[in-house]
């Protein structure tokens, strides 16, 4: 079962507490915006076989949503950090790419 | 190729069955091909037929990154169905359940099709009205299904708890020419079929690259070096996304894990597929006497083929209240595929911006009751270079235009 530590609450939460959320860091757009940004924002997804940054909502625990680092192609979690954040921390960044030398980065 | 008959069966007896040719062969690749169809499971091998048999073109290689049928071929509850809302999702699963049912016929392989019927059960009021609006609607597309009451349910099915005190049977969709089939023999028929047409099925071969030329493919790098070709299909599920990432673009896809199970096997019990949607689990009962079990997917992504133990917890404890006999039975295997979501959830048969390159992906949780059909379409698109009726609605620029198949077709819901 997959666990992933709450990073308001601290509570090492199991997946039963917990409700997924999908691919983080997705650009909003908008009215205004041309068809392709939108499309891109709704529905065009990375789905990588590996390293892959997620949104989880803390939901029958502290109700709030925060993102996590995860491989998905072994289910290593490689940690989590607040959903106000514009892009994984440095620190957490770095030790992913400890773990998997080959990660190509966050873009 | 031999064909398989009573005659060939007795004929062989002769020789104590030593003489039997294999199904297929498994040559090494050639340079290049006229087509190359990268996913060895149902829809990529009905692909490779349909080009074959409806449009003549054979030379083409089908190239499996594993063995034959060893993704979510193997791994599905075999439930055949087409009793769909919307018209194009209602096309493209009728011609595919009527395809099964001369399947056997036109492959000269066994897929033991058993046309036993598919219950829908409605356990809300909502699902009543849901279902006689499905009722309406499969009735002007030519889909026979009827919607039965509570006493009709427990003479189809009298292992059913039609008074459950939280989810009461208030009726069911019926569709008698649902049934199930045997999943590894509609791989191994397609495969025998193409084999024979002259086709080169290449498994243990992972394509590592596309390479293109003036915005048009023009062949895949693999393990087994590069190969040609002037057309190539994709027809991976799970894998789509990697797919779509080196020929240089996205897809609306994510891929999640969905589990099924099965009982230790018991004596017959139950004679017709019966799906129950707001408990979120289905059941049939295989030829072996085996309870098979489905239910929902798991919330994220993952490329494991394993899902999450809660989830087979909460389709057994739904189905209990609902097949109360189960309660004691023991569950020998559980196993999960990876399937591929994409935004409305339904299937994706499209061409690409890369020119030449077709995509048939996106059947989610409800891929094996499509493969002829898919196969089919597909095969249509590639030939033709352009999507036939039955393709048409499926193309991937419908999330752009907002013309979305609004169907949960593939949702995580039971199929």
């Amino acid at each position: 079962m997959l666990i992933l530590e709450c990073p308001y609450c601290g509570v090492m939460a199991d997946e039963t507490e917990l409700s997924p959320g999908y691919e983080a860091h997705l650009k909003r757009f908008g009215p205004g915006s041309s068809d392709q940004e939108f499309e891109d924002y709704m529905f065009a997804r990375k789905n990588p076989k590996g390293v892959h940054f997620e949104r989880w909502r803390h939901a029958y625990g502290c109700g709030k949503w925060f993102l996590a680092a995860r491989d998905t192609a072994t289910l290593e979690v490689f940690g989590t950090y607040p959903a106000q954040s514009k892009a994984p921390p440095m620190a957490l960044q770095d030790k992913i790419r400890a773990r998997r030398p080959d990660w190509k980065g966050f873009a | 190729m031999k064909r398989y008959s009573v005659f060939a069966l007795a004929r062989e007896a002769l020789s104590y069955h030593m003489g039997w040719e294999k199904a297929w062969a498994s040559p090494a690749p050639k340079a290049s091909y006229d087509a190359v169809i990268v996913g060895a499971g149902g829809h990529g091998l009905a692909t490779a037929y349909y080009l074959g048999r409806n449009h003549g073109i054979t030379n083409v290689a089908i190239i499996e990154k594993g063995w034959l049928g060893g993704g979510n071929t193997g791994r599905n509850t075999t439930i055949i169905r087409s009793n769909y809302l919307q018209d194009p999702s209602a096309a493209i699963y009728e011609k595919a359940r009527s395809l099964y049912e001369t399947m056997s016929q036109d492959l000269n392989y066994n897929v033991m099709f058993s046309p036993r019927g598919v219950l829908m059960l409605a356990q809300t009021h909502h699902e009543v009205r849901g279902y006689l609006r499905t009722a309406h609607a499969n009735a002007l597309q030519g889909v026979v299904t009827e919607f039965v009451s509570p006493a009709r349910v427990k003479e189809l099915c009298p292992i059913l708890n039609i008074d459950g005190p939280r989810y009461p049977v208030l009726g069911a969709l019926w569709q008698p020419r649902g049934g199930t089939a045997r999943h590894d023999a509609v791989a191994w028929g397609y495969a025998r079929a193409c084999s024979a047409m002259g086709m080169d099925i290449i498994q243990q071969c992972e394509v590592k690259g596309v390479r293109s030329g003036g915005g048009v493919v023009t062949g895949v790098e693999t393990t087994k070096g590069f190969i040609g070709t002037k057309k190539l299909g994709v027809v991976v599920a799970g894998h789509s996304g990697q797919l779509a990432e080196m020929a240089g673009f996205r897809l609306p896809i994510e891929a999640v894990a969905l589990q099924a199970l099965v009982s230790e096997p018991i004596k017959p019990c139950m004679d017709v597929v019966v799906m129950a949607n707001t408990v979120h689990g289905y059941m049939s009962q295989s030829d072996k006497g085996e309870m098979v079990i489905g239910g929902g997917t798991d919330g994220f992504n993952n490329y494991t083929q394993r899902g999450s133990f809660h989830h087979i917890e909460e389709t057994l404890r739904a189905l209990i209240e609902t097949f109360p006999m189960i309660s004691r039975l023991k569950m020998l295997r559980q196993w999960g595929g990876i399937v591929d979501m994409t935004g409305d959830r339904s299937p994706i048969i499209s061409k690409t911006p890369l020119g030449n390159c077709f995509f048939n992906c996106g059947w989610g949780t409800g891929g094996f009751k499509a493969i002829p059909g898919s196969g089919w379409a597909m095969a249509d698109l590639m030939a033709k270079g352009e999507p036939g009726p039955l393709a048409a609605a499926f193309g991937v620029e419908r999330f752009r235009e907002g013309r979305f198949i609004d169907e949960s077709v593939a949702a995580g819901v039971a199929h």
